[in-house]
């Protein structure tokens, strides 16, 4: 039996790499769909409203697990070919992370308080104006923090992708150990390579928080 | 003269409560009107209704032409012809002073970024405070705040100016500084309608004094009269003031 050596971790570092690019999907994908779903839970449509709202509701409330298992094999049984697992498992984190960012979002946007939007109505600016202009760049000051703060939810929820046959971290660490049965050795590498990951993120996000506290708001 | 601003028994209620019951009034061209009277009045919500920020129920308001109550009211060319500052400044907090005031002409009426800098500059200097133009506003004190306020809603060029108890937030210093700079609006001649606690600013300034009292215009007299009174309501009103 091999025993945990440089090969592997190489191997690992690779799959880290995926796992880093699996984050980058979900997060650009989830970030663009939840930025629009977020600006129609605020709209006024009462429809575009309840529509968004239903959507962000039965994203949270489903596994993503589910989700991944309904993409990957649901997809296939109803004829289109099976998708590469790259694809489902980026459409599937996409999905999740949009629902998830979109409800953040809204929060932030609606925490600006509503005597900006009817200042900026008052000097006769339209209603993307007062968006784009006034609100947004007061929300987004809001929103950075939370937001890098849920991209450490995203980058450790991609070991899900394995249900799916896509090899990133998680995977990589269990194929190993399949090989060479030293289970501490490898999750406990895994689990470094996803600190390692994860850290700079989290420690980015409560830099945030304390500069945008004390700093101007 | 014909007016600019026209109320016509305007009705409106938050609920089951009645704000308004049949509220009529008239401004003419270059009118200071000052409203009074006490909380719960209806004098904030008619100035509102003025600039369409609350619907009316029943009645009719003209501003510049433009039919408040009408179902087809293009609310984007009432807030070109009228300016609003309100008691909270509501600056926006992420720009300068300059910037501030800059945002709604350039990206309303398109003016360029140079033009729309002098623009800004011109409008401050208005207000006496040129030097402040790249502080944001929580660098500013809240008088300069507010003053940023009335500079920004000067830059639109509007026909009459609502002010909401701009000074109610004030200390006296800071009060007087920006009652200086509404003085001087008057002065130059735009059409200003005030909700207003200051009774010394209403008596020197405004041509005529509106006193609200249970949703109704309770009486109406030049600012110059307001130390006599026709209704006892009003005397006691202002007796209760000094």
């Amino acid at each position: 039996m091999p025993s945990f050596g440089l090969g592997h971790l190489w191997f690992l570092l690779i799959a880290a790499g995926w796992t880093i690019a699996l984050s980058a999907i979900a997060f650009l994908g989830g970030g663009v769909l939840g930025f629009f779903i977020a600006l129609a839970r605020i709209s006024e449509s009462r429809l575009l409203r309840g529509l968004s709202g239903a959507y962000v509701q039965l994203v949270q409330g489903t596994p993503l697990l589910i989700l991944l298992f309904l993409i990957y094999f649901g997809l296939a049984i109803i004829g289109l070919d099976q998708l590469p697992a790259l694809i489902a498992a980026g459409a599937g984190l996409t999905i999740y992370s949009s629902g998830f960012l979109a409800e953040i979002w809204r929060g932030c946007l609606q925490s600006v308080p509503k005597t900006q939007w009817e200042a900026a109505e008052c000097l006769a600016m339209t209603r993307w104006q007062r968006l784009t202009r006034v609100i947004l760049p007061q929300a987004m000051r809001i929103a950075t923090a939370p937001t890098v703060g849920f991209l450490v939810q995203i980058v450790k929820n991609t070991s899900l992708a394995s249900v799916v046959g896509f090899v990133e971290l998680s995977q990589a660490g269990k194929l190993i150990n399949n090989s060479t049965f030293q289970p501490f050795a490898v999750f406990l590498t895994v689990a470094a390579l996803y600190f390692l990951i994860c850290y700079p993120l989290s420690a980015w996000s409560r830099g945030l928080e304390r500069r945008l506290n004390v700093g101007r708001r | 003269m014909s007016a600019v601003v026209k109320l016509t028994d305007v009705h409106k209620s938050f609920g089951p409560l009645k704000v308004l019951n049949g509220v009529s009034f008239e401004v003419g061209r270059g009118e200071v009107v000052a409203m009074i009277g006490q909380s719960g009045s209806g004098k904030s919500t008619a100035l509102r209704c003025i600039n369409a920020l609350e619907k009316i129920e029943q009645g009719s308001i003209e501003v510049c032409g433009h039919a408040i109550h009408g179902e087809k009211l293009d609310k984007r060319a009432l807030r070109l012809d009228v300016g609003i500052v309100f008691q909270s400044y509501n600056l926006f907090p992420h720009l300068t002073a300059e910037q501030n005031i800059m945002l709604a002409p350039t990206c309303v009426k398109g003016i360029g970024r140079r033009e729309a800098r002098e623009l800004a500059r011109d409008c401050l200097n208005r207000v006496g405070l040129a030097d402040k133009a790249g502080h944001y506003p929580e660098q500013l004190s809240g008088g300069q705040q507010q003053r940023v306020a009335i500079a920004r809603s000067l830059a639109m060029q509007p026909k009459v100016m609502l002010f909401d108890e701009v000074t109610s937030a004030l200390d006296p210093q800071l009060t007087g500084e920006v009652l200086r700079v509404m003085e001087d609006l008057a002065r130059g001649g735009m059409t200003m309608i005030l909700v207003t606690h200051e009774m010394g600013f209403a008596r020197k300034v405004a041509t005529h004094v509106i006193y609200m009292r249970q949703g109704k215009v309770w009486e109406v007299l030049p600012g110059h009269r307001l130390n006599d009174p026709d209704t006892p309501e009003l005397r006691e009103f202002i007796g209760s003031d000094l």
